[in-house]
């Protein structure tokens, strides 16, 4: 799947997220956004995304993303 | 003319009451409800009181004066339609005065009647032919040389009925069904005394007229003034059978009244929940495409979408099948095939491709077109009230005072409910309309919308946040509710949220350009208006934040206290007949029937246990994904049931690429839809006509469908998935749609109590239906939520990436029409395009005049994603920076301009924003000359592959 593609979709489940006024339950629900609705090979890949950099990546998706990868 | 199957009671029942009322009726004693009329209460007692200006259908008229009895101690002889029972009334029915009365009337009524009974099409169900057997007649003194209307011209401009004016008594019936049942008041007495006739509009044809060809008047016509055609053609029908309609959510339900296996005329259902005998154009006569000559009748498969069609034999067909889904597994890994299914199958056969899917697929990669319509409902509502579904039942609005419609068109895409809420709206509840464009409800007869918020698209969610911000910082937060409700924490966030100035109607007026004062106003009619509901459809759900927009209206239901009774909620109206259904089934790749969790260990196995093999605990791929997939050389395989993804899904040529990407596609189907283009396989599949099941409604109204013919290739939908399953190793065995709800019932807790043997003594269940509710749940969340406490969601408002520039400077948005019904499979192929016949592009007249467009002129529509042409409509409904188009015909490329952008939870596809120039040209676009030689390509692959059989 274009790493664009899901970088996108990565930072608009982000923006909703980041209402939270806790950052951690923010980073928390995006992860369990991901782990419930994204196919394991989608998330592997935008790990592997944030891996090499993670161009393009908001900071709560990132932060997101690198909870995904522990 | 009436339903051949329904008894007609002369008057509606009156308003529930627990008081009785006894009298005497000839003689006998006689118990009604107060409120009941003196015919009624003699119906119910099986007395039958002659009758022509009266039906059940309508509140009581008293002009034909047929009904007319005696009351002792009242004066001459009352209309029993317009005369109510009281307690120790006397009446009597019949003697030899009432006798000559009433032969009298009719004697007036004959005088000016063509005699011909025999050839008539309403012979032998004609109210007047009763009549005058039930009076008496023998004579007409008056003869039939006088001055008459036997030559007065026939109307058969409706493509469904016939107006005949000779048969015409003017009895208002049609007038008043238009006006009480359907509320467009298209129909008039017109002239006086003898010159007395009934007139469309201002007396135009019925197609040229206001009429909206609903058969409401057909239906109420006593003679056979008003038929349907297929009446004329065919002669009467001699039995019935009680279906559910296949088109939109409401879900109406019919009579299908049979001659043979031949479908004489559809006739709305007077017991129907959903439509309580009402009906709208597509559900009542557009089901010309079931037995359309463009049906496929016989499995076809082909090795390259390059080749002909090859009709074969079942067994080839689905061992075909079996062997290419097998083949690209064992190449491609187990996540390389999937399954779709649609909101216009059944929840039986949603249950059962699902089943495949996870079963015999052994994956997750099942999803369903509400993907692309109300998958944000479901995310939306699960996570703030606990359950994805609308909260009311339809009837709920007649207790409304103040209802709020949010991009949605109930007259239009939902009309059996837009007729209940036009009567609501006419006994005085408020209208709050939020649409960017003036849909008709905003101003009708007798309805004007207090407030139109006509935002700009993409702005819901800032809209939905000042209102909020009005209600919690003007103080009109239903505390109690709040505090005994929901959960403290969040709403103390979410008030403090909303309240931030910059969520004011003043800031945000930037952003939805809708005036602040009008926002104010609004919130404070919804917040203080009494019963306030809310109804949204898929202007809310299809945009980038569809899914926030429905948290938003249930942070507002939950603020004001508006859910839990009658009256209020939150009313998701859902587009087609079977969306809450095939949601409730487990068509997401994300969880089983019931709304669980692949991923939560008790549910899997409990479904392990019964289906008797290992599931898979990880998300499958959404429809979206699957085509990215497929782009990626990862998704190879689909099993595509009722659903067009090539033409209903947005970025058409993304789809196409996607699809001819696949190595096997098997669409089952009726048509060779355009997904079938790009198929290898094609399952000729079965109408809502040809076979058993279920439909669930957008009020969580679970209706039989019952077959009245058998399927043209021999087999139902969901016996096809069964055949498939089986080859594919994976064994089903069900004798009957009923043992797979019996299934459904044993895995999915808010459907325990639900079978078809329930639904046969009910007529219709609303879900949850288990032990806690064994008849159903008409209101959800009364007094609790699902989820025990509601949940405020903060809505931050996050403006799409779909902007307006120099390039593409307007927005545009989408929608359905009454006529036609979604990917027009089915409506295309009936007469239904005598009001619709193609898809026009609506622009503001001063927009059109920038670019030099008349009305009716061939304009380009270009986005990001591709270019289309289409004929302008050029009118002020839409705003100046606005156009708005149907997608009813392929050839109108509406989705080859839509992007792929989509809600951050559900991926549910941004259709209503799209930034686009429009501009005058001359020819069809580069998509539209490769899409016709492409199509015309398939249609003659598809004569190629041999002697398709045509129905006839």
């Amino acid at each position: 799947m274009s790493i664009e593609h899901l970088t996108n979709m990565a930072n608009d489940i982000g923006a909703f997220f980041h209402a939270e006024p806790v950052r951690e339950d923010g980073i928390k629900g995006m992860v369990n956004h991901l782990q419930r609705f994204w196919t394991p090979r989608m998330r592997r890949q935008i790990v592997e995304h944030l891996r090499q950099g993670g161009e393009g990546l908001d900071e709560l998706p990132r932060q997101a993303v690198q909870r995904l990868e522990a | 003319m009436l339903s051949i199957a329904e008894k007609d009671f002369g008057t509606p029942p009156p308003a529930p009451s627990e008081q009785l009322v006894t009298l005497s009726i000839d003689g006998f004693e006689v118990s009604v409800a107060a409120g009941t009329s003196v015919m009624r209460a003699a119906a119910l007692a099986a007395i039958a009181v002659p009758k022509l200006c009266a039906t059940e259908q309508l509140d009581a008229f008293g002009s034909c004066r047929l009904c007319l009895v005696q009351i002792e101690g009242m004066k001459g002889y009352p209309a029993s339609c317009t005369t109510l029972v009281a307690p120790g009334m006397k009446v009597t029915t019949q003697n030899q005065k009432i006798g000559e009365l009433r032969r009298g009337v009719m004697e007036l009524y004959i005088s000016d009647h063509p005699l011909d009974c025999l050839t008539c099409p309403a012979n032998g169900h004609c109210e007047l032919q009763d009549m005058a057997g039930a009076v008496g007649l023998r004579e007409v003194r008056y003869g039939y040389e006088g001055e008459n209307h036997l030559q007065a011209k026939k109307d058969e401009s409706n493509p469904y009925f016939t107006f005949d004016a000779s048969k015409c008594i003017v009895c208002s019936r049609c007038v008043r069904a238009c006006d009480e049942v359907q509320g467009t008041l298209a129909l008039t007495v017109q002239g006086r005394g003898f010159g007395s006739k009934i007139a469309a509009s201002q007396d135009d044809s019925f197609l040229d007229s206001e009429c909206v060809s609903c058969g409401a008047c057909v239906q109420a016509c006593p003679t056979a003034t008003l038929s349907e055609k297929s009446l004329i053609d065919m002669g009467q029908a001699e039995h019935s059978v009680v279906t559910t309609c296949a088109y939109c959510g409401v879900g109406c339900s019919f009579r299908a009244e049979m001659k043979g296996a031949e479908v004489v005329r559809m006739v709305p259902n007077q017991n129907g929940h959903a439509n309580h005998g009402h009906s709208c154009v597509k559900g009542r006569f557009a089901i010309g495409y079931t037995t359309h000559p463009d049906r496929i009748t016989k499995p076809m498969i082909r090795a390259k979408i390059t080749d002909p069609w090859r009709e074969v034999s079942w067994e080839e067909a689905i061992g075909h099948a079996a062997a290419e889904f097998k083949r690209i597994q064992q190449k491609h890994g187990r996540d390389s095939v999937g399954g779709i299914t649609s909101s216009r199958c059944t929840n039986e056969e949603t249950y059962l491709v699902q089943k495949l899917v996870r079963a015999a697929f052994g994956n997750n990669n099942v999803d369903t077109c509400a993907r692309v319509c109300h998958s944000p409902t479901g995310y939306g509502l699960k996570n703030t009230l606990g359950e994805s579904a609308g909260t009311q039942t339809f009837d709920s609005v007649m207790h409304a005072d103040v209802i709020l419609i949010i991009g949605a068109n109930p007259t239009d895409a939902h009309p059996v409910f837009g007729s209940q809420m036009k009567r609501r709206l006419r006994e005085g509840a408020k209208l709050i309309i939020a649409d960017p464009r003036r849909i008709d409800l905003v101003r009708m007869p007798h309805i004007r919308a207090q407030h139109h918020l006509q935002l700009r698209p993409g702005t819901n969610v800032a809209l939905l946040n000042s209102l909020a911000h009005v209600i919690v910082t003007e103080g009109l937060v239903s505390q109690a509710f709040v505090a005994a409700r929901c959960e403290p924490v969040p709403f103390a966030n979410w008030q403090a949220f909303v309240a931030e100035p910059r969520h004011s109607p003043e800031v945000l007026e930037a952003n939805t350009g809708v005036p602040a004062s009008e926002v104010r106003a609004a919130a404070r009619l919804y917040a203080t208006g009494g019963n306030a509901a809310i109804y949204y459809g898929l202007g809310v759900t299809e945009h980038s934040q569809g899914s926030t927009t429905v948290m938003a209206i249930a942070n507002l239901a939950m603020a004001t206290g508006n859910i839990g009774r009658e009256g209020v909620g939150v009313n998701p109206l859902r587009g087609q007949n079977n969306v809450q259904g095939s949601c409730d089934m487990g068509s997401f790749p994300h969880e089983f029937p019931g709304y669980r969790h692949v991923s939560d260990a008790v549910t899997r196995q409990l479904f392990e246990r019964e289906w008797g093999v290992g599931l898979h605990a990880e998300p499958g791929l959404r429809i979206p994904n699957m085509f990215e997939s497929a782009l990626d050389g990862e998704f190879l395989g689909l099993y595509c049931e009722g659903e067009d993804i090539a033409q209903s899904d947005p970025n058409t040529q993304h789809v196409t690429a996607a699809l001819s990407a696949m190595e096997c596609i098997v669409v089952q189907d009726l048509f060779l839809n355009e997904t079938a283009k790009f198929a290898h396989v094609f399952l000729p599949g079965s109408s809502f006509l040809e076979k058993d099941g279920t439909f669930t409604n957008a009020e969580r109204r679970i209706s039989r469908v019952r077959k009245v013919m058998n399927a043209p290739a021999g087999y139902a939908d969901w016996e096809i998935t069964q055949l498939l399953s089986n080859a594919l190793g994976y064994a089903m065995n069900y004798a009957h749609p009923g043992e797979i709800m019996d299934e459904i019932a044993r895995l999915t807790p808010t459907f325990t109590g639900v079978s078809y043997d329930k639904l046969e003594r009910l007529g219709s269940i609303q879900w949850p239906c288990n032990e806690q509710a064994p008849d159903g749940t008409p209101i959800m969340h009364v007094d609790e939520f699902v989820r025990g406490k509601g949940k405020f969601l903060l809505t931050e408002y996050v403006p799409t990436r779909e902007k307006v520039n120099s390039r593409y400077p307007l927005i545009l948005t989408t929608g359905r029409i009454l006529s036609q019904y979604n990917v027009g499979a089915q409506t295309r192929r009936t007469a239904n395009n005598a009001w619709h016949e193609e898809d026009r592009l609506e622009l503001h007249p001063h927009d059109a005049e920038e670019r030099g467009v008349k009305d009716g002129d061939w304009v380009g529509v270009q986005s990001r994603a591709g270019e289309t042409v289409m004929r302008a409509l050029v009118t002020p409904r839409v705003q100046p920076g606005l156009v708005y188009t149907t997608f009813h015909f392929p050839d109108s490329g509406a989705n080859v301009i839509t992007t792929d952008n989509s809600d951050w939870a559900t991926n549910c596809p941004e259709y209503k924003v799209t930034a686009v120039q429009v501009t005058r040209v001359s020819q069809p676009s580069e998509w539209q000359k490769r899409y016709r030689k492409f199509s015309e390509r398939q249609q003659e692959l598809l004569k190629q592959g041999g002697d398709v059989t045509a129905l006839k």
